[in-house]
C-alpha cells in the first residue's frame, strides 16, 4: 500500500483518515447547515422537509379560513382519527420499502375487526384475548400473502389483490345477516380510543422521549468523534434536540388543553417509534432496505430474500389488523363496511405523501406520522369548513400528486448522478 | 501451492435448454492466482456464481481444503470463506458505502447497528487499499463505475476469505485503479489466499495470473502455467483453432502483435 499512498498524506495508519478534499464539509457552523440544506434542495434530496412545509402551511390556511382549526379539541381529535390508518400506514411503509405494494390492507383490517367482534361479543373471550386474536389473524393472513408471493412468484400486486377480495368476503362471512356487532363502550377495546392520560403523564412521556433521543444523540456523537470520524457539532445536536423537543412538548401541551393525550396517537407514535428504530438501527431493517434496493445484491451477500419478504407481509397485515382494532374501538362496533371504505387509498397515499417512495428502498416510517396529519388536517378542515367528500377527495388527489412527483423527480436526479462511469 | 484449498470436478449446469457448464474441473491453491479465460458466454459467470451458491451446481462435486461440501446459497460459501465480485448487481444502489461494505455481516452492539464500528472498519480498510473517496455516506448510486468496484471488491476482504473469485474486476476501470486492484490481488496472492480472476485483459493476466484454466462452450479447454505458455497458444485454446481471428489479425498487422489491445 505504501508506494500508492500520496505523500502530502501523513497520516499513520491508525491516527483518524484525513478528510477526501472533494468532500464538502459543512456541518459545523449555522451557515454551512444551511449550505447543506441548500445543496440538498437542489440535489433532490429533500428528506421530510416538502411534508413539513406542506403541513403547516395546511393548518395556516385552515386556521385562517376557520378560527377552531387549530383548538385544542379539534387537534385532539385529529390525533385520534388519524391512529388507525396510520397503523396501516406504517405497515404498507414496510411493503413499499421491498419495492412492493399491498392491496389488501383495508380487507384485512376489515377482516381482523370481525375476528374481533366476533370473539369478544358472539363467543365472549374477553377482550384483550380477542385483540391479541385479530392481530395474530393479520399476523397469519400477511406471512400467507408473503410466502405465496416469495416462494411462488406471484407478483404481490395479484396475490393482495386477490386478498383484497377475499378477506373482505371473509368479513362477510364472520359479521354474517345482521352485518354489524356492536362492541361493549366500556371494555378494552372501547378503551383503545376513548382513553386520555392526565397531563403530567403527557409531560413525562415527553419529557422521556426527548431526554433519551438528547442522551443517545450525545453519546453516539461522542463515540464517533472518538472513533475519528466526523460527528455533529454541539450546535448540530442542539438544533437538532429542539427540531424534537418543540413538536413533542408543544403537541403535549395543547393535547392536555383538552383531554389529555389519546392512548390512540400514544400507540400510533409508539409504533411509528418503534419501526422506525427498527428500520434504522437492527439488521432486520438494513436488510429490509437492502432487498428493496436490490433484491439479487441482497441475496448474493447471503441475506434471506424470501424470509425477509415473507416477514414483511407478515408485519403489514399485522398492523394493518390493529388499525382495524382501532376503528372498531372508535365507532363501538364492527361492520361490513370497516376497513372497506377509503383506508386503502388513504394509507397508500399517506405513506408516499410522507415521503416513502413507490420505487422501493427509500423511505421511513415517520412517513406514516407526517403522511396521516397532512391527510387527516386537511379531512378536519374541510368538515369545519362543511365541505364534503368531492372536495376532499380532490385536495387529497393533488397532494398525493404532488407528493408523488417530487419522489420521481428525486429518483430520476438520482439516477442521473448514478451514471457517472 | 501444495494443496488445492478449492477442487472442482465434473461440474455441470443447464439453463433450460443451454448446456453453460458440462463436466468443468478446476482448481485452485493457495496462495495462487488462477485465471478462468474464455470467450464471451463460455460459462465463466455461470462457474464463479456455481461456487459462490447463487446458481448451484446441477451435478459435480467441490471439494474446500479437501473436505467434500455442498454450496446451495451464498451463505454457505461466505461460511467456508469463500469471498465474490461479482460481474454484476453487486451492490445496493439504496444504501450507502459503509452499509454495502457490511451487507449482510453488520456489527451491532446490543441489538443494534454498530454504525460507529462500522464506519471506522470501514474507512481503516478503504485506507489500507488506498481508496480515497468522498464520503462514505452517500448512496453508491452516486458512485462512478470504478468506484462502485473498488467498493465491491473491498466488501469482499472483510470477511478474511481464503478463497477470492473476481469476475472482470478491471473491466470498467481507469489506468490507475486496475493497476490498484493488480496490486490488491497480488497482495491477496501474497497473504495466502487463492484467487480465480477472470479477465479478457491479457495484460492483467500476464501480470498477476500463475496459471491460466480455458473455458470453451462450456468445456475445459486447456490448463496452462502462465509463464512457459505463450499468448498465441492460450488465444487458440480460447477460441478453438489455431486459425482464429485474433491470429488472422495478428499476421495481417504485425505492429500490434503485443498482448494490450
Ligand atoms: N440465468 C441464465 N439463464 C439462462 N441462460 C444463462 C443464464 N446465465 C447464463 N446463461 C447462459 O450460459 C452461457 C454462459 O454464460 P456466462 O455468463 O457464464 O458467460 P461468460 O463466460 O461469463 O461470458 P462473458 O465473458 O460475456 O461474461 C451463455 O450461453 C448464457 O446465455
Ligand atoms: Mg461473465
Amino acid at each position: 500500500m505504501a508506494q500508492q499512498t500520496p505523500v502530502s498524506n501523513d497520516t499513520a495508519n491508525d491516527a483518524p483518515v484525513a478528510q477526501d478534499p472533494r468532500l464538502i464539509v459543512t456541518r459545523t457552523t449555522p451557515a454551512g447547515i444551511l449550505a447543506t440544506l441548500r445543496r440538498r434542495i437542489r440535489g433532490g434530496e429533500l428528506g421530510p422537509l416538502p411534508v413539513i412545509v406542506g403541513l403547516i402551511l395546511i393548518c395556516v390556511v385552515f386556521q385562517l379560513l376557520h378560527e377552531r382549526f387549530l383548538s385544542p379539541q379539534n387537534l385532539s381529535n385529529l390525533t385520534v382519527q388519524v391512529a388507525a390508518v396510520g397503523l396501516m400506514t406504517t405497515g404498507v411503509i414496510m411493503v413499499l420499502l421491498l419495492g412492493e405494494i399491498d392491496l389488501s390492507i383495508g380487507s384485512v383490517a376489515g377482516a381482523a375487526s370481525a375476528v374481533l367482534a366476533v370473539l369478544a361479543v358472539r363467543v365472549g373471550i374477553p377482550e384483550w384475548g380477542a385483540i391479541a386474536a385479530a392481530a395474530g389473524a393479520g399476523l397469519v393472513i400477511g406471512i400467507l400473502h408473503g410466502t405465496i408471493f416469495a416462494k411462488i412468484g406471484v407478483p404481490a400486486f395479484v396475490v393482495t389483490l386477490a386478498g383484497l377480495l377475499g378477506w373482505q368476503g371473509v368479513q362477510l362471512q364472520l359479521l354474517g345477516s345482521d352485518g354489524t356487532v356492536n362492541i361493549s363502550d366500556t371494555g378494552a377495546i372501547a378503551a383503545l380510543t376513548h382513553t386520555y392520560f392526565v397531563p403530567s403523564f403527557g409531560w413525562g412521556i415527553a419529557v422521556v422521549a426527548v431526554g433519551v433521543f438528547v442522551a443517545f444523540t450525545l453519546v453516539g456523537e461522542r463515540r464517533r468523534a472518538a472513533a475519528g470520524l466526523v460527528a455533529m457539532s454541539p450546535l448540530e445536536i442542539a438544533v437538532r434536540s429542539l427540531a424534537l423537543a418543540v413538536p413533542v412538548f408543544g403537541s403535549v401541551y395543547v393535547l392536555n388543553q383538552y383531554k389529555g393525550v389519546p392512548l390512540a396517537f400514544l400507540i400510533f407514535v409508539g409504533f411509528v417509534v418503534a419501526f422506525d428504530l427498527m428500520l434504522r438501527k437492527t439488521r432486520y431493517g438494513r436488510m429490509v432496505f437492502a432487498v428493496g434496493g436490490g433484491a439479487e445484491a441482497a441475496r448474493r451477500a447471503g441475506i434471506n430474500v424470501d424470509l425477509i419478504r415473507i416477514s414483511v407481509f407478515g408485519l403489514a397485515s399485522m398492523l394493518s389488523a390493529m388499525g382495524g382494532i382501532l376503528l372498531v374501538s372508535r365507532s363501538f362496533s364492527a361492520s361490513l363496511d370497516t376497513g372497506a371504505g377509503e383506508e386503502l387509498m388513504m394509507a397508500i397515499a399517506a405513506a408516499v405523501i410522507g415521503g416513502t417512495s413507490l420505487f422501493g428502498g427509500r423511505g421511513n416510517a415517520y412517513s406514516a406520522l407526517l403522511g396521516g396529519l397532512v391527510l387527516g388536517a386537511i379531512t378536519s378542515g374541510l368538515y369545519l369548513l362543511q365541505m364534503g367528500t368531492p372536495v376532499r377527495f380532490m385536495i387529497t388527489a393533488l397532494v398525493l400528486l404532488i407528493a408523488v412527483t417530487l419522489d420521481a423527480m428525486s429518483r430520476r436526479s438520482r439516477r442521473v448522478h448514478a451514471r457517472g462511469g | 501451492m501444495s494443496t488445492p484449498v478449492l477442487e472442482l470436478s465434473g461440474i455441470s449446469k443447464n439453463f433450460g435448454a443451454v448446456q453453460a457448464l458440462n463436466q468443468v474441473d478446476l482448481t485452485v491453491s493457495a496462495g495462487e492466482v488462477v485465471a478462468l479465460l474464455g470467450d464471451n458466454g463460455a460459462g465463466k459467470s455461470t462457474l464463479v456464481k456455481v461456487i459462490a451458491g447463487v446458481n448451484p451446481a446441477d451435478s459435480g462435486d467441490v471439494l474446500f481444503e479437501g473436505q467434500q461440501v455442498s454450496i446451495n446459497r451464498p451463505a454457505d460459501a461466505q461460511r467456508l470463506g469463500i469471498a465474490t465480485i461479482y460481474q454484476d448487481l453487486a451492490l445496493c444502489d439504496n444504501l450507502d458505502i459503509v452499509a454495502n461494505l457490511f451487507l449482510g455481516v453488520e456489527k451491532t452492539a446490543f441489538g443494534a447497528l454498530d454504525e460507529v464500528e462500522m464506519e471506522r472498519r470501514a474507512l481503516k480498510l478503504l485506507d489500507s487499499l488506498s481508496v480515497k473517496m468522498p464520503s462514505l455516506r452517500v448512496p453508491v448510486a452516486s458512485l462512478s463505475g470504478g468506484q462502485r468496484q473498488i467498493i465491491a471488491i473491498a466488501r469482499s476482504l472483510l470477511g478474511e476469505p481464503k478463497v477470492v473469485l473476481l469476475d472482470e474486476p478491471t473491466a470498467a476501470l481507469g489506468v490507475a485503479q486496475t493497476a490498484q486492484v493488480l496490486d490488491l490481488i497480488e497482495r491477496l496472492r501474497d497473504r495466502g489466499l487463492g484467487v480465480i480472476l477472470i479477465s479478457h485483459n491479457m495484460a492483467d493476466v500476464r501480470a498477476v495470473a500463475d496459471r491460466a484454466a480455458v473455458l470453451r462452450l462450456g468445456r475445459n479447454a486447456g490448463d496452462f502455467n502462465v509463464e512457459e505458455t505463450s499468448y498465441e497458444q492460450i488465444v487458440a485454446a480460447i477460441t478453438g483453432a489455431s486459425d482464429n481471428p485474433v491470429s488472422r489479425r495478428s499476421e495481417r498487422t504485425p505492429a500490434t502483435r503485443t498482448e494490450e489491445a
